[in-house]
């Protein structure tokens, strides 16, 4: 994937040379192992800090709603389904945006990378096709990338963009596998099980909102965690209030999320978000045969009503 | 300063001792990360930490406090009146705290304990607590305190000091308070050499920290100039408007008061954590919001704690370069590159 580092500052700079785009959305280089900075290059010189690279899993379709210039945009799989929904939500045309389509093999999960080092501090990391080497103080290990990846990359299914004007690689072998292993397990749980779980799950919310910050599906002008005129949700971290976040944030999102999975990789205390989102994923795929973002015409089924709609929960 | 030594093979002892007069605070391993808990065992103690994910502010400054609580019941002769909730000030010992964080207690004091304003809760809860620290021997690679006007033996802020020498720990003690409460332990002096060691630690630990960026640079600047530059147009893109950085930095402050009525009979007056990454943090009541863009809210963040501050107090940043900003931003916004930039008084960034 680091081949298409090349690729998108040779499209950048043509882009903004040729005065096609008014920005390009990217990532640069971060200042630490396993991170980039999302950046935005506005002159052809800006664009070779552009780069790409297994640490680009924060989604850029976050960066797109309500903008009003020409936007040039590298899209993974899951981004460009992010568009797609984006586009028929409104919140960004599809005629400002110039797609770099890039064909995606995950992202690496650098804090399971970090339970392999027993305490040690990552001084650096270099990536080279599917290895990656780490080294600090008194140690280097090499890792396969292909398993340390983000757990919602792992199980990824549309690794490929949906939506582009430019590819910046061939196409990847989408992966066959069981995605849901996890919400079966939680599903076949006794109610108060379930409450426990969820329960201990969220304990260590810190409600800062990063989940919700990070998600390209959560643009609304006011967020519900927002509104004081009245207020909508208690801001402490009693139980009842994180809760009441968690379980409101994941129903919004239900039929518009791609499972990113850039809420899990913003938590700063390392809450698995994706387990409330991903069930409502399946439960709409289950009941109306949908896939967020996949088709351009069709708006989301909870978005929507038809006299057919299936209704066995009513 | 005396100094005095404890053994490894004795440590869990002695913090039983302590625990038998005070409630302490130490770092306690949750998962991947760390943080302060107060102990129900000694055993759970663990020094094998850099730093804890969350700062130990919440010790006087809980993220959710109920301040006062009242009745709303008619029949209540006592309705309506506001009563202070019951808080417990018994007192505690914070062991293994780090450095910097004891020295953004001493920059939060600007505010919560100052002599002109003094927030009760938090000055009484630093009265009755002990801080013992505990020196960083090998600070990361995200920690740039030696830029902020402390260090990783600084004691600043400190009652008294542990320093790891390998078989055992030197115990430094800077205050009479650390001297009340160490004196219970019955603690044995330091061995000769042992001065020396931590002297050789303290050196070698200043050294690895590098230079982030220079403070007085951005004091001698214009406020208006570095408000008005445009490095704030390639700082701000990336930023989530999360509240990561805020929640767990040391020395952010800010807090929101709100009433919670529950059942229409009784009620609470709560005060939480806010955060200036949020654009509820500045909305009126009348629907204007002075902060309503991001840009204006990542460049108020980065102005408080590295300008306005400094300015203001004259004491340096509001910050004291523990990184946890910098390891946990999602997106990587990096304080030691904004001080750069802000420092600069160059108007071309990168």
């Amino acid at each position: 994937m680091q081949a298409y580092t090349e690729k998108i500052r040779e499209a950048a700079k043509r882009l903004l040379a040729e005065k096609k785009v008014d920005g390009v959305i990217g990532f640069r280089k971060g200042t630490m192992p396993f991170m980039n900075e999302p950046f935005m290059a506005k002159t052809p010189e800006q664009a070779d800090l552009l780069v790409w690279d297994g640490n680009c899993g924060i989604n850029l379709a976050n960066y797109l709603p309500k903008r009003t210039d020409k936007i040039a945009i590298v899209a993974k799989g899951c981004d460009s389904r992010n568009i797609s929904i984006q586009i028929l939500e409104n919140q960004i045309k599809r005629e400002q945006l110039h797609i770099l389509g890039a064909p995606c093999k995950g992202m690496t999960d650098k804090r399971k990378i970090q339970d392999e080092l027993d305490g040690k501090e990552i001084l650096q990391a270099e990536e080279a096709g599917d290895k990656v080497k780490v080294s600090g103080r008194d140690f280097e290990k090499t890792f396969n990338r292909s398993e340390y990846l983000q757990e919602n990359c792992a199980i990824c299914i549309h690794r490929n963009p949906v939506i582009s004007d430019e590819m910046l690689g061939e196409p990847v072998q989408e992966q066959q596998v069981e995605r849901y292993e996890d919400i079966k397990q939680i599903e076949a749980m006794l109610p108060e099980e379930k409450r426990k779980h969820f329960d201990e799950l969220i304990e260590p919310c810190i409600r800062c909102y990063a989940c919700r910050s990070a998600c390209p599906a959560c643009y609304c002008p006011t967020c519900f965690v927002d509104e004081s005129k009245p207020q909508w949700v208690g801001k402490t971290t009693d139980p009842t209030d994180t809760r009441t976040f968690h379980f409101l944030r994941a129903f919004h999102v239900a039929g518009r999320c791609s499972d990113c999975g850039a809420c899990e990789r913003s938590c700063p205390v390392g809450i698995k978000v994706r387990e409330f989102t991903k069930k409502l994923e399946k439960e709409v795929k289950e009941l109306y045969g949908y896939e967020a973002g996949m088709v351009q015409d069709l708006r989301p089924p909870l978005d929507v009503y038809r006299p057919d709609d299936p209704e066995p929960f009513l | 300063m005396s100094e005095m030594f404890i053994a490894k093979g004795d440590f869990p002892a002695i913090i039983e001792r302590l625990m038998s007069r005070y409630r302490v605070y130490a770092p306690v391993k949750n998962g991947r990360h760390y943080e302060f808990a107060a102990l129900k065992e000694a055993g759970a103690a663990d020094l094998g930490f850099k730093n804890t994910r969350m700062s130990p502010k919440a010790i006087f400054y809980p993220q959710a406090e109920r301040m006062f609580e009242y009745s709303l019941a008619k029949d209540d002769p006592e309705v309506n009146i506001v009563k202070e909730t019951p808080k417990d000030f018994s007192p505690q010992v914070v062991l293994g705290i780090r450095p910097c964080d004891a020295k953004a207690f001493r920059l939060d004091d600007a505010n919560f304990c100052s002599d002109k304003f003094k927030d009760p809760w938090w000055a009484q809860r630093r009265e009755s607590t002990t801080l013992i620290g505990f020196a960083c021997n090998s600070p990361s690679s995200t920690c740039f305190c030696t830029s902020v006007n402390t260090g990783p033996f600084d004691t600043t802020g400190l009652d008294a000091m542990l320093v790891d020498t390998g078989d055992g720990y030197a115990l430094q003690v800077i205050t009479e308070k650390g001297k009340n409460v160490l004196g219970i332990l019955e603690l044995k002096p330091a061995p000769a050499q042992v001065a020396g060691k931590v002297e050789e630690l303290k050196a070698s630990a200043e050294k690895s920290v590098a230079t982030a960026f220079d403070p007085p640079a951005i004091a001698q600047q214009g406020t208006l100039d570095i408000f008005n530059a445009p490095i704030w147009d390639e700082i701000h893109f990336a930023c989530l408007n999360c509240g990561t950085c805020t929640f767990m930095c040391p020395t952010c402050w800010c807090f929101d008061i709100q009433d919670e009525v529950q059942e229409g009979t009784k009620g609470d007056r709560l005060r939480l954590w806010d955060s200036c990454m949020f654009s509820l943090f500045t909305f009126h009541g009348s629907g204007h919001n002075p902060r309503s863009q991001k840009v204006q809210r990542v460049r108020q963040r980065f102005m408080h704690k590295l300008k306005y501050y400094q300015d203001k107090y004259g004491t340096g940043t509001a910050c004291v370069g523990c990184g946890r900003c910098v390891q946990a931003c999602p997106v990587n916004i990096d304080i030691r590159q904004v001080g750069r930039l802000m420092g600069s008084g160059c108007s071309c960034p990168a």
